[in-house]
C-alpha cells in the first residue's frame, strides 16, 4: 500500500567530510559520513539507527543546508522527484523541510516561546495558526509568554514539535528527540510523529535506539561508521533470519528481548577507517572481498551493503556460518 | 524577587569593603613613597636657605613625620564625615578640587563612554556576524590596531592634524586662554572638548568592538542559531530575533566594565590635551606629592568603577529572564 | 601559493614577528650610544636620508633615539610581563587548589586590582617606589596578571574535575606528580600564549607612565620620553618627532599581539580546521 506512495526525500551516497590539520601542516580531509543512502516516501516514516558521535546529526544539517563553513558534502539529495539545490534548501528550510531538535537547547533562551515559534511574526494568521498548534497539543495559551527554561519536561517536546507545524511540513526531520527520557515519554513524543506521517508527511527519525525506532517506524536504515550498511523494513526485525547484515544482526542480538549480546570491539574512529566495509575488522565473516568496494544493492525488498549479501543464496549461506559459529 | 534583592545587597556591601580596601591599598602605597614631599614641591635650595622651625611647619603641612596607620585611620574618619582633606598644591578643599574637575572630566568621558559603546557594539555585532568577511577583516583589524596604539599618541597625531596643520580646533584646554569665566561660551567649551572626546571614544571602540565580536561569533555558532537557520530564518531575522537580545547582556557588563578603562584613559588624554579634568589632576597630584588629592582621586574613581559593576549586576537582574523569573543564582 | 595552507602562513606570521622584535631589541642595544650623540650642525632635520626620523633639536638622530627607546621599553616589557604572568599562574593555580580561603582571598585581590583604573594604580605605584625604572617595572607587573590568572584559575578548576585527572588520583598518584606530569602540559601554552599577549600591554603602558613623568628618567632615551618631549615642538610644526617613534611603537605592540595570537592558533587544536 504505502509503495505506492510518492518518494518525497532521495539521498544517494551521501557524505560529509571535514577539512582538518593533522600533525604539523599537514591539511587532511575527515570523512564522517562516506556514503548515505536514505528514501523516504510521503507518509512514511524512516529510521536512521546509528550509535552516538557517528555523524547522524550532519545528515540532517545536510539535508537542510545549514553544515558547517569547513564541511564538504558529496553525493545527490533528492527532494520531491527534483536535486535539492542551496537555493531550494533555502526556500524549503522551516517550510517544506523541518527540524525536530533534540532539546529546549536549540531555543533561544531569551525569547519568549509564543514569538520564538512564530519567527517573530506579529500578524494574526501566525497567532491564530500558533494557537491552533498548541490547542492540538494541549498547550494552554499562558505557555506563549514562557521564557524556555520555564518550561516543563512534559511541554518541552511537544513546544518542539510544534515548531514544526509553523509550516507546512512534507518532510520532518527529528534528529534524536527523545534524549534521555523514559519509555512512557518517549512512546507519546513518537506518537506525534507517527501522526505526522499518517497525515502525509515524510518522517525521518534519526536514532541511536533501534529498541525506539523498531516501535513506530515503517522503516530503518542502520548506520555504521559513516556508511549506510542495510536498509530493512521494521518488520523484517521481528527474527535475525530476515536481517541481510551481520551488524544489523549483531544489533539485533544486543536488543533486550533477544538476549543483550554484545560483539566485541568498537565502531572505528573516521580517520582509522578500514577499506570497503567499515564493519571488516568485527566481522566474522570477514573475506578480502569485503576490501573492496561494496556496493548498495537490492535483497529481498530492503538494501544491503555486503559482499555476502551478493552471493546467492546469501541469507541461507548467512544463516549456516552463523550456526557453525553459535552452535545454536 | 527576594533572592534578586538579596543578591543586590550581597553586591552593594561587597562593593563598600571593595572601597575601604582599595584606600587602604592607596594609603599605603603613598605612605611607603620614598619621595620627600617637602623636596619635590619646595626644593633642595630653598630648604637650604629656611629656618628649622619653618621646615617643621612646612613638614607638618606636608604630614611628615607622622605614623601611617594613625595618619589613615584618621583620613578614613574625615573622608567617611565628607571631609577629603585640603589638596596641598592647590589649597582647597579636596571635595572642591574634585568637584571641579570632575565637572570638567565627566561629560568628556560620558560622551565618550556612549560614543564608543554605541559604535563599539555596532561594529561588533556587524564583525562578528560573518566572520572572516572582508568587512570583518577590516574592523577586526583597525581594532587591533587601535587596540595597539597608546591613547596619548593617537591625542597627539590628532592634534598634529586639527590643531597644528588644519588649524580649525583648538590645541587643548577646556576655555580659551585669557577669558574670564564669565566670558567662556558653551561653543567655546564644546570646542575645546572635541578632540580630547574623540581621542577618548576612538580608543574606547576597540575594546567594546572586539569582545561584542568574541561574544557575536559565539552567538552565531550556537544551537539556538542553527535551529533558527534551520527553521529558515534569513540573517536579518536572526539578527533581529535572536543575536540582538543574546549579545544585550554581555554588553551590558562590558560597557559598565568599560567605565575603569575610560576614566584611565581620560588621564593620559586630558594630560596631552592640557584639558583641566580629573585625569590631569590625579597626574598633577601624583607628580606634585600632593597625597590627600591623589587619595581622593583614586577613591573616587574606584567608586566609579564599582559603581559601574553594580548597575551591570542590577541591570542583568532586569533584563535577564532567567534571573529574574527563575530566581537562578548569579 | 601551491602547497601553502593557513597553518603554514600561521608559522611565519609568527616567524617574522619575533625575529622582527627581536632585530628592534638588538639594534636599540648596539647603538645606544649613536643614539644620544648630540651634533647641532645637524639639529632639527626634517625625515629623509640619512635620517630616516629626522633629527630633534640637539641633533640626535631621531630613528637611532627611538630603536634604542624601543629596545628599552621591549626590555622592561618582557622582565615586568614574565614577571606578571608567574604571578598570574602562581596565584591561579593557588586559588584552584588551595581551597575555598585562599580562593577568595585572591578573587577578591584580583577585584581590588581591577577596580583602580589601570593607569591610576600604575601612578600609584610608580609613585610608591619613588618613580624610575624599579617603579615601572614593579607597576607593570604588579597590574597585568590578573585576567590571566582568573583563565588559569578556570582552567585548573576545569582541569581537577576531568576524568584522567580523577583516575590518576584514585589511582594513588601524588598531587605534585598530578600537577607536574598531568596539569602542566595543559597549562603551558595558556600560559605562553598568555605571557605574549601579555607584552604589548605592559609596553604600552610602560610608555604611558613614562610618557606622564612617573616612568623612566628624561635622560633615558625611552619611548615615553621622546613622545612627552616632542609635545613641546609639535606647535612648531616639527611633526617628525612625535609620529614616527609613536608609529614605530604602534608596529611593535600590533607585532607583539600578532606573534600571540599566531602562536595561539598553532596551539590550539580546537581551531585545527580554520
Amino acid at each position: 500500500m504505502r509503495k505506492e506512495k510518492k518518494v518525497i526525500l532521495d539521498i544517494r551516497n551521501f557524505s560529509v567530510s571535514f577539512e582538518q590539520y593533522e600533525k604539523g601542516f599537514q591539511k587532511t580531509g575527515l570523512p564522517v559520513i562516506r556514503s548515505l543512502d536514505v528514501k523516504v516516501h510521503e507518509g512514511e516514516m524512516v529510521a536512521v539507527v546509528g550509535s552516538s558521535g557517528s555523524g547522524k546529526s550532519l545528515l540532517a544539517h545536510g539535508i537542510l543546508g545549514i553544515l558547517p563553513y569547513n564541511a564538504t558534502m558529496g553525493g545527490e539529495l533528492w527532494y520531491d522527484g527534483e536535486l535539492l539545490t542551496p537555493g531550494r534548501q533555502k526556500e524549503l528550510r522551516g517550510n517544506e523541510i523541518v527540524l525536530v531538535p533534540q532539546s529546549v537547547a536549540f531555543l533561544d533562551p531569551l525569547m519568549k516561546i509564543g514569538p520564538q515559534i512564530r519567527k517573530g511574526k506579529k500578524d494574526k494568521r501566525s497567532r491564530e495558526k500558533l494557537n491552533g498548534i498548541f490547542r492540538g497539543y494541549h498547550l494552554k495559551e499562558e505557555v506563549q509568554g514562557l521564557y524556555p527554561f520555564e518550561l516543563s519536561g512534559g511541554m518541552n517536546r511537544r513546544v518542539l514539535v510544534s515548531t514544526a507545524l509553523m509550516g507546512n511540513p512534507r518532510l520532518v526531520i527529528a534528529d534524536e528527540p527523545t534524549p534521555g527520557l523514559h519509555m512512557e515519554m518517549v512512546r507519546r513524543v513518537m506518537s506525534h510523529f507517527r501522526e505526522l506521517a499518517d497525515q502525509g508527511a515524510g518522517v525521518l527519525l534519526i536514532t541511536h535506539d533501534l529498541e525506539q525506532a523498531l516501535e513506530v517506524a515503517d522503516r530503518v536504515v542502520v548506520f555504521y561508521a559513516g556508511t549506510t550498511v542495510e536498509d530493512a523494513a521494521a518488520a523484517d526485525f521481528r527474527s535475525e533470519e530476515t536481517l541481510r547484515h551481520p551488524y544489523t544482526r549483531a544489533l539485533w542480538r544486543a536488543l533486550p528481548q533477544n538476549g543483550f549480546q554484545c560483539i566485541e570491539g568498537v565502531q572505528p574512529y573516521v580517520k582509522d577507517l578500514p577499506k570497503g566495509c567499515p564493519f571488516g575488522p568485527r566481522c566474522e565473516f570477514c573475506t578480502e572481498a569485503c576490501q573492496e568496494e561494496i556496493p548498495w544493492s537490492r535483497v529481498q525488498g530492503g538494501n544491503v551493503r555486503c559482499v555476502l549479501a551478493e552471493q546467492h543464496p546469501k541469507i541461507e549461506h548467512l544463516e549456516f556460518s552463523m550456526e557453525r559459529r553459535y552452535g545454536a | 524577587m527576594k533572592e534578586y534583592v538579596v543578591f543586590i545587597g550581597k553586591h552593594t556591601v561587597r562593593m563598600l569593603l571593595l572601597l575601604f580596601f582599595v584606600s587602604a591599598v592607596a594609603f599605603t602605597l603613598v605612605s611607603i613613597s620614598p619621595i620627600d614631599p617637602l623636596q619635590a614641591n619646595v626644593g633642595q635650595a630653598a630648604l637650604g636657605s629656611m629656618s628649622q622651625e619653618q621646615i617643621a611647619k612646612l613638614k607638618d603641612y606636608w604630614g611628615v613625620g607622622q605614623p601611617p596607620v594613625e595618619r589613615f585611620l584618621h583620613w578614613a574618619g574625615d573622608f567617611f564625615r565628607g571631609d577629603m582633606g585640603v589638596s596641598l598644591l592647590y589649597r582647597q578643599p579636596v571635595a572642591k578640587v574634585i568637584g571641579v574637575r570632575l565637572s570638567n572630566s565627566l561629560w568628556l568621558m560620558a560622551i565618550a563612554w556612549i560614543l564608543s559603546g554605541l559604535a563599539g557594539f555596532v561594529l561588533g555585532i556587524l564583525s562578528g556576524l560573518r566572520e572572516g568577511s572582508f568587512l570583518d577583516r577590516i574592523i577586526k583589524g583597525y581594532s587591533l590596531l587601535i587596540a595597539s596604539t597608546p591613547a596619548f599618541w593617537l591625542a597627539l597625531v590628532l592634534l598634529m592634524i586639527f590643531a597644528v596643520w588644519l588649524k580649525v580646533l583648538p590645541i587643548g584646554l577646556s576655555v580659551p586662554i585669557g577669558v574670564e569665566t564669565e566670558g567662556v561660551t558653551f561653543a567655546d567649551r564644546i570646542q575645546h572638548a572635541i578632540l580630547p572626546a574623540v581621542t577618548l571614544s576612538i580608543t574606547g571602540i576597540a575594546n567594546i568592538t572586539l569582545h561584542t565580536r568574541e561574544k557575536m561569533i559565539e552567538i552565531m555558532e550556537s544551537d539556538y542559531v542553527l535551529f533558527a537557520k534551520a527553521r529558515g530564518e534569513s540573517t536579518w531575522d536572526i539578527v533581529k530575533n535572536h543575536a540582538l537580545r543574546n549579545v544585550l547582556l554581555p554588553a551590558i557588563t562590558l560597557q559598565f566594565a568599560s567605565i575603569s578603562e575610560i576614566f584611565g584613559g581620560s588621564v593620559l588624554v586630558e594630560q596631552t590635551f592640557s584639558y583641566p579634568g580629573l585625569g590631569q589632576a590625579a597626574v598633577t597630584a601624583g607628580l606634585g606629592s600632593d597625597v590627600p588629592l591623589l587619595l581622593g582621586i583614586t577613591v573616587i574613581s574606584a567608586a566609579f568603577v564599582f559603581g559601574g559593576n553594580l548597575i551591570a549586576n542590577v541591570l542583568y537582574g532586569i533584563i535577564d529572564p532567567r534571573i529574574r523569573r527563575g530566581g537562578a543564582k548569579v | 601559493m601551491r602547497g601553502f595552507n593557513g597553518r603554514m602562513k600561521t608559522a611565519l606570521l609568527f616567524g617574522m614577528a619575533v625575529a622582527f622584535l627581536a632585530a628592534v631589541t638588538l639594534a636599540g642595544m648596539v647603538f645606544s650610544e649613536e643614539a644620544l650623540l648630540t651634533d647641532f650642525s645637524r639639529k632639527n632635520l626634517g625625515p629623509g636620508i640619512p635620517y630616516l626620523f629626522g633629527t630633534d633639536w640637539l641633533g640626535r638622530d631621531m630613528f637611532l633615539r627611538t630603536l634604542t627607546g624601543l629596545s628599552v621599553s621591549i626590555r622592561i616589557g618582557l622582565l615586568a610581563a614574565g614577571v606578571s604572568s608567574v604571578l598570574a599562574l602562581l596565584l591561579g593555580v593557588a586559588a584552584a587548589t588551595m581551597g575555598k580561603l585562599a580562593d577568595s582571598v585572591i578573587t577578591w585581590i584580583i577585584d581590588l586590582v581591577m577596580g583602580i583604573p589601570h593607569i591610576l594604580l600604575l601612578i600609584l605605584i610608580a609613585y610608591a617606589c619613588g618613580k624610575g625604572f624599579k617603579g615601572v617595572v614593579i607597576g607593570v607587573a604588579l597590574t597585568h596578571w590578573t585576567s590571566l590568572a582568573r583563565l588559569i584559575r578556570g582552567e585548573v578548576l576545569q582541569l581537577k574535575e576531568a576524568l584522567y585527572i580523577k583516575t590518576a588520583r584514585k589511582l594513588g598518584v601524588s598531587s605534585f606528580e598530578i600537577a607536574w606530569k598531568h596539569m602542566l602540559p595543559h597549562l603551558f601554552p595558556q600560559f605562553l600564549v598568555g605571557l605574549i599577549l601579555t607584552f604589548p600591554h605592559a609596553i604600552l603602558h610602560e610608555a604611558s607612565i613614562t610618557f606622564l613623568g612617573f616612568g623612566l628618567p628624561p635622560e633615558q632615551p625611552a619611548i615615553g620620553i621622546i613622545l612627552s618631549e616632542s609635545m613641546k615642538y609639535l606647535a612648531m610644526g616639527r611633526w617628525w618627532l612625535a609620529l614616527f617613534p609613536g608609529l614605530l611603537l604602534v608596529l611593535t605592540v600590533v607585532l607583539f599581539d600578532v606573534a600571540g595570537e599566531s602562536l595561539r592558533r598553532l596551539l590550539d587544536p580546537g581551531s585545527a580546521h580554520k
